[in-house]
């Protein structure tokens, strides 16, 4: 926990200087960052093993929520429409919910998919209510009450996305390994056993995914106001395969992950695309296939990976010596 | 009900009445008329050849299987066909042939877990390790000699410490039954009765009534209370461990002697 404490603030000081060590990738980090937060959604569901290959959904409709909010003219502030979005696309994945966690596995990530992609085409088809496949586009509002040029603009964006996935990430670290955070990892490992303690596994469940579909709204609202522009895509399957492709990347081992392997994708994304415009996808295939071989734990575990057996070795040959109760398989943990 | 006929209750209390309970798949007969009661502090082996239906039972009282005939009484409640969870709930733990535990979790999460589950305490501010009654985990750890091991994956742990956390995580729940499915099988001889001294010193400890089926003679003549013969889903014989295990027809036909 602390190591995740310490990777988290190396991170936090990394990003925070970006601004004016290289002010021109200021924009593209903060879109990493929002993408981060729908990644982070996806973080939160493989903690109980599973696999949404549709929270493109919920990144869409934080991103519309956003959209239809601007273009209402109500003059909402930044401020009030991130938490809107999240709590649009939380209130749809509660609903849905219902249906989704009685299913596991493959079952999971297919209905994700499924339902994602019937969005996606009622956002295309849909034309006089959501712009159809043109998208709508989605005018400058104020943030914390003040209205900004563009340069401004990027530069407060920039640091306001980075104050709000500070605070959220600190806030799903703690979830994690909170009673419900931690049953989502009994989830993954033997349900059994919960119902057996009396817990309703689909419940908890439940709490993880509407949460994790509040946190894929925000990041599709923070896509929206720095983009300006909300298109059918943010649905579509390809969006949500990459929010499990950097999930994986990153690592759900801790909510760090999420952030590291999104800024990362969007890096190679943006050089790759510039010097090899043919070869950008296979370059990141290759970078995951390096990552699923080498460290599969995801970029932020690298060292934590070995720190973890270093501590799981002492207390082994402790109780080897003490306790009386052996067996092979303390003899192989040790080795 | 009156003070007066709260104290005219018998001594030792009814904890479970199973009446004579039916279930068929297809053509094997699994639950066949059995039927047994549990009073209040008592410990009751469960013995019989494999496929007499003792699992069965168990799976029945717990909720996991419905009955097509009969009735589960629990303190006078009647739970049958109830989910597990709801049986969970209610006060009756259960431990497993193949221990199920979250392996992927340290031994003091598991409890932890389990703890979590008892108290309902779901807050997501806090961590769970700081659960106000979480010392009564780690002295539920020491009860059963697996303090050494708290920090441990169960993934890395042995059989026999599986066992054994299994139960303890059933008795975490603080149920006033536990049913016990096999304790010591997989567990090499030598262990079981470590195992055994350690599991009874927890269950007087929370003065838990317990059912467990076993396979193993020496444990059950040295542990149980009452021992009930099982054959062809229902009990065919009940006694005290000496009457039982002396039965000429038990030794030939459970024993194998």
């Amino acid at each position: 926990m602390r190591f995740d404490l310490l990777i988290g603030a190396l991170v936090f000081c990394a990003v925070a200087a970006v601004p004016f060590l290289m002010p021109w990738a200021s924009v593209m980090i903060t879109l990493a960052l929002g993408v981060g937060l729908a990644v982070l959604g996806v973080v939160v569901l493989l903690r109980a093993g599973q696999i949404s290959f549709g929270h493109g959904l919920y990144y869409a409709a934080g991103a519309y929520t956003v959209a239809f909010l601007v273009q209402a003219r109500l003059g909402l502030d930044i401020l009030l429409l991130l938490p809107l979005a999240a709590i649009v696309a939380a209130a749809i994945a509660f609903v849905f919910g219902f249906f989704a966690v009685r299913y596991r596995d493959i079952f999971f990530a297919m209905i994700n998919l499924a339902v994602s992609m019937v969005a996606f085409s009622l956002l295309e088809k849909l034309y006089h209510i959501t712009g159809g496949g043109d998208g709508l586009n989605v005018a400058r509002p104020t943030l914390a009450g003040f209205r900004m040029g563009r340069v401004d603009f990027e530069f407060w964006m920039f640091y306001a996305t980075l104050a709000l996935v500070t605070v959220v990430a600190l806030m799903v670290a703690r979830y994690l390994a909170s009673p419900l955070g931690k049953g989502l990892e009994a989830i993954k490992s033997n349900e059994t056993r919960l119902e057996y303690l009396g817990v309703s596994s689909n419940r908890m469940l439940h709490i993880a995914y509407a949460l994790s579909a509040a946190l894929a709204g925000l990041g599709g609202g923070v896509i929206a106001i720095v983009t300006g522009h909300v298109a059918p895509e943010f649905a579509y399957w390809v969006r949500s395969g990459e929010f499990v492709f950097i999930a994986i990347l990153g690592g759900a081992g801790n909510v760090v992950g999420a952030f590291v392997g999104s800024i990362v994708y969007e890096i190679i994304r943006n050089y790759a695309a510039a010097f090899a415009a043919s070869y950008w996808q296979t370059m990141l295939g290759f970078s995951l296939i390096a990552i699923i071989m080498f460290a599969p734990d995801g970029l932020t575990q690298l060292r934590f990976g070995k720190k973890n057996e270093a501590r799981a070795k002492e207390p082994a040959k402790k109780s080897t010596s003490e306790n009386g109760i052996t067996g092979k398989a303390v003899q192989e943990g040790t080795r | 009900m009156t003070q007066a006929a709260l104290k005219a209750e018998p001594v030792p209390q009814e904890v479970l009445r199973a009446d004579n309970l039916h279930l068929r798949f297809g053509g094997v007969v699994a639950a066949d008329g059995a039927s047994l009661t549990a009073h209040a502090g008592e410990r009751i082996a469960i013995i019989g050849p494999n496929g007499a239906g003792k699992t069965t039972f168990v799976n029945i009282c717990t909720g996991y299987l419905t009955p097509q005939s009969g009735k589960v009484l629990f303190e006078g409640r009647d739970i049958t066909g109830h989910k597990p969870r709801d049986i969970a709930r209610g006060g009756i733990g259960r431990s497993f042939q193949l221990p199920q535990l979250f392996l992927e979790n340290t031994v003091i999460d598991n409890l932890l877990i389990a703890l979590a589950a008892r108290e309902s305490s779901w807050q997501p501010w806090r961590r769970l390790d700081r659960h106000p009654k979480a010392d009564e985990m780690y002295h539920m750890l020491e009860v059963i000699g697996l303090a050494d091991a708290a920090e441990r994956l169960v993934r890395e742990l042995p059989e026999g410490m599986r066992k054994l956390l299994d139960i303890a995580v059933a008795l975490a729940l603080k149920p006033r039954l536990i049913f016990m499915d096999e304790p010591t099988s997989g567990v090499s001889s030598r262990e079981k009765f470590t195992i055994m001294d350690t599991l009874v010193r927890a269950l007087d400890h929370s003065a838990t009534t317990a059912i467990f089926v076993e396979h193993d003679m020496d444990v059950v003549s040295r542990y149980a209370d009452r021992v009930a013969v099982w054959t062809g889903g229902r009990i065919a014989l009940e006694g005290t461990p000496e009457v039982v295990l002396n039965d000429p027809d038990v030794q030939k036909n459970v024993i194998g002697v």
